[in-house]
């Protein structure tokens, strides 16, 4: 089933992608109406605060959303397939196979019960028929490219053996085993000290850039998203409000939300003024206003916020959801 | 560790103490074996030999220095009714009750994991409702009414399985040989009951809180097949907690074989005791809950000290 449009270079096309939740108090629109497109070789950073629907949308992607939420609509494009309409067995296939995931706590991810070498194992037997010793060099070899040192003593420990920082190395590892064409990033430096962020941002990017695979790294931290994508999207009450080349959005943000985002980074915040931050919360899932979601938060917004704003592309590569971006400053 | 193995044994002494005290006067409380030994047509002077023989003269507290006395050199005393000494009429008794546990651990891990795995699973289906449904009954009916029932339809109406005895037994053993074999199939069914429905229990909330770990999730990510990830990093996980609590049940699963070896006249420790205590017979009584009470203890330790080797993040200093 192939689809006619899709410029050939996207490793994956995400169009209007809805992830809902029927729980008892009703339907909680996690992900609705989400499109993006992440091209070869290309870091797509996913911004927003808890509960925007960000890792939603990376389980989506994945397959993996548990009951009872469900993807209800829209398609997912992925090597020609729409991974939302594949059987569970399809899908299994892709899973750390051409598409893989790093979860946000390292200290979780990783089976305490189980010494690191089957965790590795298993993943490269669960696509490839292949025996034991080739699937031990193919781990080894992994956790050497991820800076592991004496990977063969390592494989023999168990996950509580290892730092946090390790862990992830290890996750990281696992992620890479099969040279997947897409890594979806759930937070995962979120956990760990700033200077092992930094190696560990600083060892993607280079992975990256070397195999040609394509990241999603959904995070909260603007400064990751800086450094580290080449697009970025923000999403709030499960839309995205902004998109665009991370440079420019993050430079010249049209988006309220955004503006409120980078203003909410302490860096930002000349000394000793009082830090500046987006007032109120994220509203309800469940009792959604009607018109911008943002509009109760938003110093813009005005009637015309009643209504349900489109994505408008207002610059060269940029859209904002919104009938008041900020227009007048200009980029830098 | 040698610390807290230690003070362990310190504290496992006090309550052998206290133990052995509780029942000393417990049973000089309840009666005087005398009434029931001596025979009622026996004359004062024969009657008076008689309460000299067993020790019976002395106030409660020196029988009772007599009795720690010859506990601290390994004798727990005479039976009254047997002339036997207790401790070695108990350990005759032994093997008896301890393959109807181990029957019982057997039966309560075969039936309930692959339930209670079942019941984690699909937690919303019909056959797991079933499942907790039954696994209440398991917990409620008494285990003497389940024997009966259960000699009522597989002994005497089906009359597949024997109902009475150990049958055929070989190195004092009733497993080794078929026909005891089939002796032993219904009373440890009737033992394991209650045993099932926790092992039910415990395994479906652990395969339930389980399920939800990243590590599971990221299992899934990895592409596992949904068996492995089931049956190797679900599994692994839950076997801890079950392993610990049918390791700790062992001791009370021999401690309360009592009711099902009456039901089915299963000439364990469990048959021995209630008889004892029908004649008053305080040497044997006293024994045996000082053989429970140290098996135990001895249980208890061994389960903790299981523990750290198999989570070497659980270390037995301090605490204790």
């Amino acid at each position: 089933m192939f689809q006619q449009g899709f410029a050939v270079t996207a490793t994956l096309e995400v169009r209007d992608l809805q992830t809902h939740f029927f729980t008892r108090a009703g339907v909680v629109k996690a992900v609705d109406g989400v499109s993006f497109t992440v091209e070869r070789g290309k870091v797509l950073g996913l911004v927003g605060e808890s509960g925007s629907g960000k890792s939603v949308t990376g389980f989506s992607i994945i397959g993996l959303v548990d009951a009872p939420g469900r993807v209800v609509g829209g398609s997912i494009w992925f090597q020609g397939k729409d991974l939302a309409r594949l059987s569970e067995e399809e899908m299994r296939s892709l899973r750390g196979n051409r598409i893989a995931m790093i979860f946000q706590d390292p200290m979780m991810t990783l089976n305490p019960v189980l010494r690191v070498d089957t965790q590795m194992i298993e993943t490269v037997q669960a696509h490839e028929q292949v025996d034991r010793e080739t699937a031990r060099q193919r781990a080894r070899d992994a956790l050497g490219m991820v800076g592991i040192p004496s990977p063969d003593e390592r494989l023999m420990s168990y996950p509580h053996q290892f730092s946090g920082g390790m862990r992830q190395r290890v996750a990281i590892a696992i992620a890479l085993l099969h040279r997947p064409d897409l890594i979806v990033a759930d937070e995962p430096t979120t956990a760990l000290d700033v200077t092992i962020q930094g190696q560990i941002l600083a060892e993607v990017q280079k992975l990256a850039a070397t195999t040609g695979t394509s990241l999603i790294w959904i995070t909260h931290d603007l400064s990751v998203v800086a450094g580290l994508a080449d697009d970025i999207a923000v999403m709030y009450a499960g839309r995205i409000v902004e998109d665009g080349p991370v440079s420019q959005v993050l430079d010249a943000p049209l988006h309220p939300y955004t503006v409120g985002l980078i203003g909410s980074v302490p860096s930002r915040n000349k000394r000793g003024e009082p830090l500046r931050q987006i007032p109120g919360m994220t509203p309800s899932l469940l009792k959604l206003p009607a018109g911008c979601a943002f509009r109760s938060r938003c110093e813009r917004a005005d009637e015309a916020c009643l209504e349900h704003p489109a994505l408008f592309g207002l610059r060269e590569g940029q859209r904002a959801r919104c009938f008041h971006p900020h227009l007048e400053e200009v980029p830098a | 560790m040698t610390v807290y193995l230690l003070r362990r044994l310190f504290q496992s002494l006090l309550v052998l103490v206290a133990m052995s005290l509780i029942v000393f006067v417990g049973v000089y409380a309840v009666g005087d074996p005398v009434e029931i030994l001596i025979s009622p047509d026996a004359d004062q002077a024969e009657r008076a030999r008689a309460i000299v023989a067993l020790g019976l003269d002395k106030p409660l507290w020196q029988q009772y220095l007599v009795f720690v006395q010859n506990a601290l050199r390994g004798d727990l005393g005479r039976s009254f009714v047997y002339n036997e000494p207790a401790l070695q009429l108990i350990l005759q008794k032994m093997p008896a009750t301890m393959e109807l546990a181990l029957g019982a651990t057997v039966f309560a891990i075969l039936v309930g994991l692959p339930l209670g795995l079942y019941a984690g699973l699909h937690p919303d289906s019909g056959g797991a409702k079933a499942i907790m449904a039954g696994s209440i009954l398991g917990f409620s009916l008494p285990t003497f009414w389940v024997g009966l029932m259960l000699i009522m339809v597989f002994a005497v109406q089906l009359g597949w399985l024997p109902s009475t005895g150990r049958g055929d037994t070989l190195w004092g053993w009733s497993f080794l040989t078929p026909n005891g074999l089939s002796h032993l199939v219904l009373p440890s069914i009737n033992l394991a009951l209650f045993k099932i429905s926790l092992v039910i229990r415990l395994t479906r909330s652990g395969v339930r809180e389980t399920m939800l770990m990243d590590y599971v999730k990221f299992a899934r990510a990895k592409g596992l097949s949904r068996n492995r990830v089931t049956y190797v990093h679900v599994f692994k996980n839950i076997l801890i907690p079950v392993v610990t609590v049918v390791g700790l049940e062992l001791g009370s699963t021999i401690a309360f074989s009592v009711v099902t070896e009456s039901v089915f006249a299963w000439p364990g420790m469990g048959k021995l005791i209630i008889d004892s205590i029908n004649v008053l017979d305080r040497p044997v009584i006293v024994a045996y809950l000082m053989i429970i009470v140290l098996m135990f203890i001895v249980i208890n330790l061994v389960v903790d000290i299981m523990y750290s080797v198999l989570d070497p993040r659980v270390r037995l200093e301090g605490q204790g």
